[in-house]
């Protein structure tokens, strides 16, 4: 009570020293893992039980092996970094205790969720960080949101085309997908129990290659509608650019870096469900690859600086299941992309919050350009990003993607395709990052009249630098100098059971310039249009029902706004009135109206004549008399 | 002459079917309780009939009961009857429906 102020100002350090305690203790706990034999490295803590009835006992047990533990870093180090920067990035916001409350109420959900020994604890976690998310992306309810008008045309000296839009849909809409994918979890969990009597990880998994093919197919396929939604791939990612609403640092860590790789760490965790079932794993290379690529397609149509970064976080979500998909030989790869991808997403986002923290709040491209020069820290760290996820040789995302395109290559079959679809997507990646980057930092300076864009403190700066450095050298301190195999592999192999790869070098080098050769391409074309030379905008009237279409998102959200809402609107109208009104309501009311008419018509043999009643009783003698007469 | 009881049964009903006819019909209250005295009458007839027949007293101990029975329900309705007519200065039946439904 008496420090209630001052802790209000200490809120965002005591948050921040919070998560780097946690980030001090994972590395403690990953060197002791590192000290001991690769086989012998998995712990398992066991909790109380909190569930005993009859053959079900689910207990709080966590587990630290590698994959946990390479979870934990990512998620504790990029929390930390957040969380330092949101300090400065909320500092002028009135709840911002409130918001980092809710952002280490979120870092401890996620902690749960990948630290996790059974399913019933991983789905504490799961639907932890699903709370958080909605809370967070909820978080200005009461503010207005800019939003960009796709087709309009810039005026100088004014913001043009702002209308107002509103948080909490966003966060319902994030709430509801959710939760259509954690109906397959718990289905899911409900299969695995019914099958075999147990939620542990090491019973279920023990079992799972006895298990027929159908059940298999079907938890697999289940657990994986809950990672389309928590992970936002096709047909249920329509709710991560709506949730763009919150606050950057949010969208940098829950919508980037670490909650919606949870779908791509369950795959990785029940991959001995997923290999008992090789449709399932089919489906999951051929939703990434659509993903990918569908996503890929819709970011080039965006102007909003975020939604760009969003479509590119499904985009390269995708390109994870493409890789967790695979089955033993791209697990890593998969795992690799999500480790440098929360590196170089969560640097493009904050990068992205930078540019809004000095442009009043501002987030169409439109009304950027030649920001380098006053923005340098924020320009020159998302270069570094920029190149890591176009995988600019050397880099990391160059490195994780190769990985994951060689392991689909070499997967054959399915993977064929999916490596066809990765090294064209991998063209879309630059091009469209390549258009955020120079709209953004480069070209002409197009910003309203009466604007200062400027800096942001070095609290801020500070996770942008070290973000953008990590971008670039966690490639080749995780990995070998050719990309293929590497330091991740083999410390993941004895918990994923990984297989070696069989492309050889050359062939690896091959497969590795072609994707590289792709993003050269796109970017290059970027670099044509938008580097200044070409009216983009007059390009983008003249080719307006294209560009319509792709800034519409590909209309998807429209398809389903008509199959959700309009036939949801259909349906209620027609229970409401036919089903209820008449139906249900008419049930009651003929019943009400049946009692009113008897009552109204037997009124009348209450006429208060005595004479008449006396009639009745001498009728009632008649009878009774004749009754006792000619009875038989 | 011997009488049977056919007779008296005979004009037992007879009397019973001009009290119904008397209550059914007539509008003024004293004549519709001059009607209910004979028809109870004619049901002692009928029981002092039946007693006589059977050579038992049952039926002459029923006919007193229905005769003092009679006597106090004279008097209650003559005491509703002079209310009434107090107070609407009428003695018809069909003026007193308060209870029509």
């Amino acid at each position: 009570m008496l420090l209630g102020q001052r802790l209000r100002r200490l809120a965002g350090w005591l948050a921040t020293l919070t998560v780097a305690a946690a980030f001090a203790i994972a590395v403690a706990a990953f060197i002791e893992l590192v000290g001991r034999d690769a086989e012998a490295r998995t712990t398992v803590l066991r909790g109380y039980a909190f569930i005993t009835s009859g053959d079900l006992r689910v207990a709080f047990d966590l587990r630290w092996d590698q994959l946990s533990a390479v979870m934990a870093l990512v998620v504790t180090g990029v929390s930390s970094l957040i969380h330092l920067y949101s300090i400065g990035y909320m500092a002028h916001d009135d709840r911002r205790e409130t918001f980092f409350a809710w952002l280490n109420l979120f870092v401890a959900a996620m902690l749960v969720l990948v630290l996790a020994q059974n399913f019933l604890v991983m789905f504490i976690g799961w639907e932890g960080v699903g709370l958080c998310s909605y809370l967070l992306i909820g978080f200005w309810f009461n503010r207005p949101l800019p939003v960009v008008n796709p087709l309009g045309r810039l005026v100088p000296g004014e913001p043009d085309d702002r209308q107002e839009v509103w948080a909490p849909p966003a966060a319902k809409k994030a709430f509801l997908a959710n939760r259509i994918g954690d109906v397959g979890f718990l289905l899911a969990m409900f299969l695995v129990f019914a099958t075999v009597g147990s939620l542990d990880f090491d019973v279920v998994f023990g079992r799972a290659s006895g298990l027929a093919t159908g059940t298999a197919t079907a938890i697999a396929l289940l657990l994986f509608l809950a990672c389309t939604g928590k992970s936002a791939q096709f047909p249920l990612y329509v709710w991560l650019p709506d949730a763009m609403a919150g606050p950057t640092p949010v969208s940098a860590l829950i919508h980037a870096a670490t909650m919606v790789t949870a779908g791509v760490f369950l795959v990785s965790r029940t991959h001995a469900l997923f290999e008992a079932s090789p449709t399932a794993q089919t489906v999951v290379v051929v939703v990434g690859a659509f993903t990918a690529l569908l996503a890929a397609l819709i970011a080039i149509g965006q102007d909003d600086l975020k939604k760009i970064l969003a479509y590119s976080t499904v985009s390269q979500l995708g390109y994870m299941f493409i890789g967790v998909g695979l089955g033993p030989i791209g697990y890593a790869a998969g795992l690799f992309h999500l480790v440098t991808h929360a590196f170089f997403k969560a640097q493009l986002f904050l990068g992205a919050g930078s540019v809004m923290h000095g442009n009043d709040d501002d987030v169409d491209v439109k009304h950027f350009g030649g920001l380098w020069a006053v923005m340098p820290v924020t320009f020159w760290t998302t270069v570094l990003a920029w190149a890591a996820i176009i995988g600019v040789p050397f880099t990391a995302g160059f490195y994780s993607k190769d990985q994951v395109l060689a392991a689909a290559f070499d997967h054959g079959g399915v993977g064929r395709l999916a490596w066809v679809v990765g090294v064209l997507t991998a063209g879309l990646t630059a091009f469209y990052m390549s258009r955020y980057l120079f709209l953004t930092f480069l070209g002409e300076r197009r910003w309203p009249e009466g604007r200062h864009p400027h800096e942001s403190p070095p609290v801020m700066t500070l996770p942008l630098v070290v973000l953008g450095l990590l971008a670039v050298v966690a490639g080749f301190v995780l990995s070998t100098f050719t990309g293929q195999g590497g330091r991740i592999q083999t410390f993941l192999e004895p918990v994923l059971g990984l297989e070696a790869h069989e492309g050889t070098s050359a062939a690896a080098f091959w497969l590795s310039a072609v994707a590289t050769g792709t993003a050269a391409v796109g970017a290059g074309i970027a670099w044509l249009l938008y580097g200044g030379r070409v009216d983009w905008l007059a390009l983008r009237v003249r080719f307006a029902p294209a560009w319509r279409a792709l800034a519409e998102r590909l209309y998807v959200d429209q398809v389903y706004e008509f199959f959700t809402v309009t036939l949801g609107r259909a349906v209620a109208a027609f229970l409401a009135v036919t089903v209820d009104q008449r139906g249900i309501d008419g049930a009651v009311n003929g019943v009400a109206e049946l009692v009113g008419t008897a009552a109204r018509d037997g009124r009348r043999l209450q006429s208060g004549l005595v004479r008449t009643y006396a009639l009745g009783v001498l009728g009632g003698a008649v009878l009774i008399v004749a009754f006792l007469v000619f009875r038989p | 002459m011997r009488v049977g009881p056919g007779a008296y049964l005979l004009l037992s009903a007879l009397l019973f079917g001009i009290g119904v006819a008397g209550v059914l019909i007539r509008r003024n209250a004293i004549v519709v309780f001059m009607c209910v005295e004979l028809m109870l009458n004619a049901v002692n007839l009928s029981f002092i009939a039946f007693a006589k027949v059977n050579g038992a007293l049952d039926g002459q101990v029923l006919a007193f009961f229905v005769m003092a029975v009679a006597a106090a329900e004279v008097v209650v309705g003559l005491g509703i009857l002079v209310a009434i007519f107090r107070k609407r200065s009428s003695t018809s039946v069909d003026d007193v429906n308060l209870l029509k439904g």
